[in-house]
């Protein structure tokens, strides 16, 4: 049973972070390389998105998945899938704002040096995130660290259904008022070693 | 001729850097365009890199109008070397290749350019360490193998000597008289002396205007100019 919930946990977080990174990193590179109308605006949306709770994430994608919902045809909720989606969006602004910041902090004339080397515009993009890898790789942890820990989302999306949809948070939390207190701190343990792992894997690549 | 540049303009937001000037860059040759600080030295370079585009005029680079379609093809043929020096987070060797990789040379031809280039600026030693742990004198020498490896037909050297110490700034030297005639330079300086060593010809830049170009005999010896006679004097110009 724990191997099973650990096992789920990682895969949705870790399905969840690859998701997230799919449109977030375009995103952070549009941002950090392009000029445009309300650039500003943008970064404060994303950077205020951060601290969304996630039981208002919850509750609005509950609305928008819920058979009745926007996206009830698509029956995403109480499903693993629904799990995913919702912890991707959990953790963009995540990915988006700390790697935008990496990214802006590499030297801009690395730009002008790939460019007179014969670099086009994709290949630009690339050079300059492979300069700011160490704060992207930093991102993309802290990204994982917060959906493998949240609540709320993998709660009321996926229902804490057991073997399907049960991941490490929502068997803690509903272990704990059904009186499994042994096996909740053995899942607790294993959700700190893994954000703890991580936590000191992020901090180890920054001293590098 | 390499490139010729008719009537260029420069602006940035609004004030003119470059002011309808027009420069042939003969092949083989090296040339160095002298001027004080503010003149339009790196926006020149910049314009000739095709890092910038002018903001009226033309540039022609082997007879061909550059323009959006014909840039890319040119770009790798001209490499800039700029003042202040950025290397990328790797190693000496990927460093330089990285031109290369980009144009998908094949690992045997890589390696057989990274070597050559490494070899002229005298930094085959130092092949496996980190960019970023080099001296400035080293990460300079790099910047110049990065751009030489491409075996570019004109090279753009922006102030290669700004921020060195003489020992530095004499092997740049060296290495720039070790490519004399294999490739094309334009270098950028302050230091009229500087460009009296290196040059074939000299072009002197006043306030975004080319205010004479000759040979260093013509230009620092016996300067018509009295502007470019006083700045050969190290006096204030204006």
């Amino acid at each position: 049973m724990l191997l099973d919930i650990t096992l789920r946990s990682l895969l949705v977080s870790g399905s969840a972070t690859l998701l997230a990174m799919l449109w977030s990193i375009p995103i952070a590179l549009t941002i950090s390389m392009r000029e445009f109308t309300g650039k500003r605006v943008v970064k404060s949306v994303f950077n205020a998105l951060l601290g969304m709770p996630t039981v208002a994430l919850g509750l609005i994608l509950f609305m928008l998945f819920a058979s009745r919902g926007l996206l009830g045809p698509l029956h995403l909720l109480y499903t693993p899938t629904g799990i995913i989606i919702g912890q991707a969006i959990l953790i963009t602004p995540i990915i988006v704002s700390f790697t935008t910041s990496a990214l802006e902090s590499v030297d801009p004339e690395v730009k002008d040096l790939t460019r007179t080397l014969g670099a086009s515009e994709r290949q630009t993009s690339f050079a300059i995130l492979g300069e700011a890898k160490k704060g992207a790789t930093l991102a993309i942890i802290a990204a994982f660290n917060r959906a493998i820990a949240e609540l709320g989302v993998a709660m009321m999306i996926g229902g804490n259904i057991y073997g399907y949809t049960q991941v490490l948070t929502t068997k803690i939390s509903t272990g704990v008022t059904m009186g499994e207190t042994v096996l909740c701190l053995e899942l607790t343990a294993i959700l700190l070693a893994i954000v703890f792992s991580l936590t000191l894997a992020m901090n180890l690549l920054r001293r590098d | 001729m390499l490139e010729e540049l008719v009537a260029v303009c420069r602006e940035y937001d609004g004030v003119p850097v470059i002011k309808r000037l027009s420069m042939k860059v003969r092949e083989g040759r090296v040339l160095s365009i002298i001027g004080p600080n503010g003149a339009g030295k790196t926006t020149l370079l910049r314009m000739m890199a095709l890092l910038d585009k002018p903001t009226e005029g033309e540039i022609y680079y082997r007879g061909t109008k550059v323009d959006n379609s014909s840039v890319n093809a040119i770009r790798g043929k001209v490499t800039m070397v700029f003042q202040r020096t950025v290397n990328f987070n790797k190693t000496v060797y990927k460093n330089v290749a990285y031109g290369p990789e980009l144009k998908k040379m094949s690992e045997s031809e890589i390696k057989r350019r990274v070597v050559k280039a490494l070899g002229l600026v005298d930094m085959k030693k130092f092949a496996d360490r980190r960019a970023k742990k080099l001296s400035g004198g080293e990460q300079q020498r790099l910047a110049i193998a990065r751009a030489l490896v491409l075996e570019p037909e004109l090279l753009l050297l922006d102030e290669p000597t700004a921020n060195l110490d003489p020992k530095n700034t004499l092997e740049i030297e060296r290495i720039i008289n070790g490519i004399k005639g294999r490739t094309t330079v334009v270098i950028a300086t302050n230091n009229p002396f500087q460009a009296g060593r290196l040059s074939d010809r000299i072009a002197c830049l006043l306030d975004g205007r080319l205010i004479g170009e000759g040979t260093p005999k013509e230009i620092i010896d016996r300067p018509m100019d009295a502007r470019i006679k006083k700045f050969v004097r190290g006096e204030l110009i204006r």
